[in-house]
């Protein structure tokens, strides 16, 4: 069984979400005011996800670097690998924000976008 | 010597920069001009590559460039002009800028009315007097996020933190995603500066020590920061020395505070507000001198730019209004008066005009607190009132009523934030 | 093999100076620092003063210096375009027990020849400086203390050196010295072996390290440590004159004075120290300089300071300014004891020390060819909106604004790094332009200049330095 203590970041209260579960199901949630903590409290416990933002190298600009995002959240514990693809990969001009720079990064069906515009 | 003339000049194309540009042209100004610093607009977002902007102002969780992008795309369509890579050197009185850039040289622009949106810089070591040696890996944080974001330059690998505000919260985890290591997040007050959400997704997430009441009280170091001694501290922020401990590091961040950048505008003998270090403005975000508008971190430091661009919207609108010539005639001033823990309003005053207006007064708490109620009063009347589970100094708060609702007896509205008992 | 006639070791403002003056003699001379830049030590943390000497020990080697010097600036900053002002000093006391003071330290500035030192009434003194402690008795005012930019003054002695011939090996450490039976011979550097006739020990700080290696251990150097505050231009208290404390024995005590720029400049402490590396501001040094200085102006509002910084005075013990030579190591000068005065000094020893080394056997002809003037890199904020446009079309560099706080443009930048002495590092930028001295210390235009830096001295970024090797300001690459 486990416990985790979660500090909800829905609204600026914050309230300190006990949530108790076990092999992949939740067996109770404490500590919340409203529905939508409820609701992030027990996503933040069986997979919490995070945006990933980073930048990549740009080949044909002045700007050495063109910054990225992931469309949707990612699971948190894939950041550090997403990182090593981020790292490895050059986008080249024109680059318009919402490109696809790295589609379906590791197999999470999640894309690597520009954020950004470079010509 | 270049000479432009245009309907409304705005001194920064930043977040605040571009709103009040928008909003300017939507309102009628024939020829608004940004001018600018940097080689291309969107100010300090361009280096805010991390989400959290537009939660409220689109209802969505962009990112710094996704943000001004909209902007951008807006501007570029409504025909607005720019001067990139230009610097400006003096605003006039008279409200004439004088300003510089490789291709034109000294450049005059002579606008009806202005708009200074240069937003703010940052507190420095110096500022604070930390004592010890001056050797490179010292940064202030947004710097450093210049440095990675925009220069491809990582800033060293062992970092200490100082200042538990959003910038240096999100550099934490900045560079813990580019392989250098944070040791730690060091915070003199007992609560955190910054929003709790990057607490848990800058902090937490990746095991960084938040070390509350604490500062750093020497750094260590000849040629290169070799680390920093850090102590616990006091109810009157004073360093214990018993509690000094040494963190080896190669990097001190600081996250210690924003500054208005108002040099231009203390030329122009534009009244400052002593609190904010910014100019003093009504609700159509006008200072002293009529012809000159102001907004964004420019006028008071901001946590949300989707505020800034709500500011924004109004200055941009109302230069416009006043280069146009149908700037609404003032009929009486209301004085707004800061009650209980409440450090500062903005807009500073009203200039009330005619027409029934929706005012949003902008206020940030002197200390932290729980269970309170917010009320805005004039005389009698009580033109709002809320209650607040939590208020602390580093979220911006707000009071809205109505123009028509101040008693016509009164010259002031006040704002208190008070405990329940 | 490196062959000169003259070395000198330290690029301080004394060897600068001495530079400069045998560079008007038809003599090969080389200098060198073992630092990346000339400057020296305290010759660039001081408190930027040019003496009168009107408190030196009368009759002293140092009271002739600087009494001698004094007067030579006005002449120097405009042939060198160095930025000078005889802002003129007072001496307040605040105190009866001061008061009663003035009299003697009036006898002594005539003893040591300064004649032009005056009483002034307790009214006439809050009239020259309004900010004054209101409870001053009366004092004196000494009109030709003057204030300098003190990194201008040694580059620009080190830059107009170059232009008449000096060599400057930079990051070249003297490890030994060569001696040949009784004479000097040259030295060893980490640059190899340099051959010399004469050589001249101006190392300052390190200076019992050099006249070690020739043998002479009569003295050595402990550092005295001032701290200092630079305030902000727009600080609301400020003082048009220098203002000193009544001196005392260990040093001329904290003052109060304008820099050449327009901040206000707070301090010195005077701490003894055994560390010659140890540099670091202190709480209690800060603060002690505080206590004393609101003594004199009340309001002084340290709140306003942009930056803190410590210079290490390189005091002699046994005390006294020294230029000796010796019988059993001809042809070797060896400069110890020069302090607070320095600065000052600098140009009068330059002249001093030619002189003995003619009194000791140098025979070389004046140059009929010496360039006396130099011209300072074009400081932009400094000219007319006019002149500032003609520049730019001549340079568009001189059109892009690097420091916001200052208003010091690529154009500037890029020609200081392209000077002969080149600025090759972050801080040496700074002292040329002031870039980063500004209220943002850098924080703007810091990471522009590291570019800039890379950019036009083709080196990688991680290559930049703040100021020595090891003063790497990026770690690496992000991508």
């Amino acid at each position: 069984m486990q416990e985790k203590k979660i500090i909800c970041t829905v609204c600026p209260i914050g309230c300190t979400i006990a949530v108790k579960g076990e092999g992949g199901k939740i067996l109770s949630i404490e500590g919340h005011t409203c529905k939508r903590g409820e609701e992030y409290s027990a996503n933040e416990f069986l997979h919490p996800v995070r945006i990933l933002t980073s930048t990549v190298r740009l080949k044909g600009s002045d700007m050495p670097l063109m910054p990225v995002r992931s469309n949707k959240p990612l699971p948190r514990e894939s950041l550090f690998d997403c990182m090593e693809e981020i790292k490895k990969t050059e986008a080249k001009v024109p680059v318009r924000c919402m490109d696809v720079i790295i589609k379906d990064i590791l197999g999470t069906g999640i894309d690597i976008v520009a954020t950004g515009n470079a010509e | 010597m270049h000479n432009i003339q245009c309907d409304v000049a705005i001194i920064g194309g930043g977040p605040a920069g571009l709103a009040a540009a928008v909003s300017a042209k939507k309102q009628g100004a024939q020829k608004v001009l940004i001018i600018e610093r940097d080689t291309a607009l969107g100010g300090i977002l361009q280096q805010c590559i991390h989400p959290g902007f537009g939660l409220t102002y689109y209802n969505e969780e962009l990112t710094g460039p996704e943000y001004y992008g909209r902007f951008i795309k807006q501007a570029e369509s409504l025909g607005i002009e720019s001067l990139l890579d230009t610097m400006v050197l003096e605003v006039q009185p008279t409200g004439k800028i004088i300003c510089v850039n490789s291709k034109y040289g000294i450049t005059y622009v002579d606008a009806k009315s202005v708009v200074l949106a240069m937003g703010c810089r940052e507190r420095t070591r110096a500022n604070i007097q930390i004592p010890g040696t001056r050797p490179a890996g010292i940064y202030t944080a947004g710097a450093a996020q210049r440095l990675i974001n925009r220069q491809n330059e990582m800033v060293g690998r062992e970092i200490v933190i100082l200042g538990s505000g959003d910038i240096g919260m999100i550099m934490a985890r900045r560079l813990t995603l580019e392989g250098a290591h944070v040791v730690a997040v060091v915070e003199i007050m007992n609560y955190l500066a910054g929003l709790t959400r990057n607490r848990v997704q800058c902090l937490d997430d990746y095991d960084i020590p938040l070390l509350l009441s604490h500062t750093v009280t020497r750094i260590v170091g000849n040629e290169r920061v070799e680390g920093v001694y850090v102590a616990q501290v006091d109810e009157n922020k004073r360093p214990i020395g018993e509690t000094e401990e040494f963190y080896p590091c190669d990097t001190l961040l600081l996250s210690v505070g924003l500054i208005p950048e108002n040099e231009l505008s203390r030329a122009t003998d534009i009244e400052i507000s002593a609190v904010t270090n910014g100019p003093v403005v009504n609700q159509f975000m006008q200072t002293s001198n009529p012809a000159v508008f102001a907004c964004g971190n420019v006028v008071h430091v901001n946590d949300l730019v989707d505020n800034v661009t709500l500011e924004s919207e109004i200055a941009g609108r109302e230069a416009a209004r006043y280069a146009m010539g149908s700037f609404p005639q003032v009929k009486r001033r209301i004085s707004l008066e800061t009650g209980n823990n409440v450090r500062y309003l903005c807009p500073h005053l009203l200039d009330i005009a005619d027409m029934d207006e929706q005012i949003t007064l902008y206020f940030r708490v002197l200390a932290p607190e729980h269970n309170v109620t917010i009320t805005a009063k004039s005389g009698d009347a009580v033109l709002y009132k809320k209650k607040a589970v939590k208020v602390n100094p580093g979220e911006m708060e707000h009071v809205t009523f109505k123009t028509s609702e101040i008693p016509a007896s009164s010259d002031c509205v006040r704002v208190d934030v008070t405990k329940e008992v | 093999m490196l062959k000169t006639d003259v070395l000198i070791i330290g690029a301080g403002a004394s060897g600068c100076a001495i530079a400069r003056e045998l560079s008007k003699y038809q003599l090969d001379v080389m200098v060198a620092d073992k630092n990346e830049d000339v400057g020296g030590d305290a010759s660039k943390s001081n408190s930027a003063i040019i003496h009168t000497g009107y408190d030196a020990s009368p009759g002293t080697l140092e009271s002739q210096l600087v009494v001698a010097a004094n007067p030579m600036y006005d002449k120097l900053s405009e042939d060198l375009e160095i930025p000078f002002e005889r802002v003129g000093a007072i001496l307040p006391a605040i105190t009866d027990e001061q008061f009663e003071k003035l009299p003697s330290i009036k006898e002594k500035a005539f003893k040591n020849r300064v004649y032009d030192v005056e009483y002034k009434t307790a009214e006439q003194l809050l009239k020259m400086e309004p900010n004054l402690n209101p409870e001053v008795k009366g004092g004196l005012y000494i009109p030709r203390e003057s204030i300098i930019d003190p990194f201008l003054l040694v580059v620009a002695l080190a830059e107009n050196a170059q232009e008449n011939g000096v060599s400057f090996l930079l990051s070249t450490k003297v490890t030994g010295l060569k001696i040949e039976g009784d004479r000097i011979a040259g030295a060893e550097t980490t640059a190899g072996p340099i051959e010399a006739k004469y050589v001249i020990n101006a190392a300052g700080l390190y200076c019992d390290e050099i006249a070690h290696m020739a043998g002479k251990d009569d003295y050595y150097v402990n550092p005295r440590k001032g701290q200092f505050y630079i305030l902000d231009k727009n600080t609301s208290c400020k003082v048009e004159h220098i203002v000193l404390p009544i001196p005392t024995k260990l040093t001329k005590g904290k003052l109060m004075c304008p820099t050449i720029h327009g901040n206000m400049l707070v301090g010195p402490t005077a701490e003894d120290l055994t560390d010659k590396v140890d540099k670091s501001t202190t709480r209690e040094g800060l603060d002690s300089i505080e206590t004393d200085v609101r003594k004199l102006i009340p309001k002084v509002n340290l709140r306003d300071s942009i930056t803190q910084y410590c210079g290490l005075r390189p005091n002699r013990n046994p005390e006294g300014l020294h230029v000796d030579t010796y019988d059993d190591v001809k042809n070797y000068v060896n400069l110890s004891g020069i302090r607070s005065t320095g600065l000052t000094g600098s140009v009068a020893l330059g002249k001093y020390v030619a002189q003995t080394l003619i009194d000791i056997g140098m025979k070389a002809p004046f140059k009929t060819n010496f360039i006396e003037k130099r011209k300072n890199i074009p400081c932009f904020h400094k000219l007319s909106r006019n002149d500032q446009n003609l520049l730019i079309k001549q340079n568009p560099l001189y059109g892009k604004v690097i420091c916001r706080c200052e208003t010091i443009t690529e154009g500037e930048i890029v020609e200081a790094i392209h000077r002969p002495i080149p600025a090759r590092s972050v801080d040496a930028v700074k002292r040329r332009l002031r870039a980063g001295m500004g209220r943002c210390q850098g924080g703007f235009c810091g990471p522009r200049v590291i570019d800039i830096l890379a950019r036009e001295l083709n080196i990688p970024v991680t290559e930049v330095n703040k100021n020595n090797k090891g003063s790497y300001m990026i770690a690496g690459k992000v991508r």
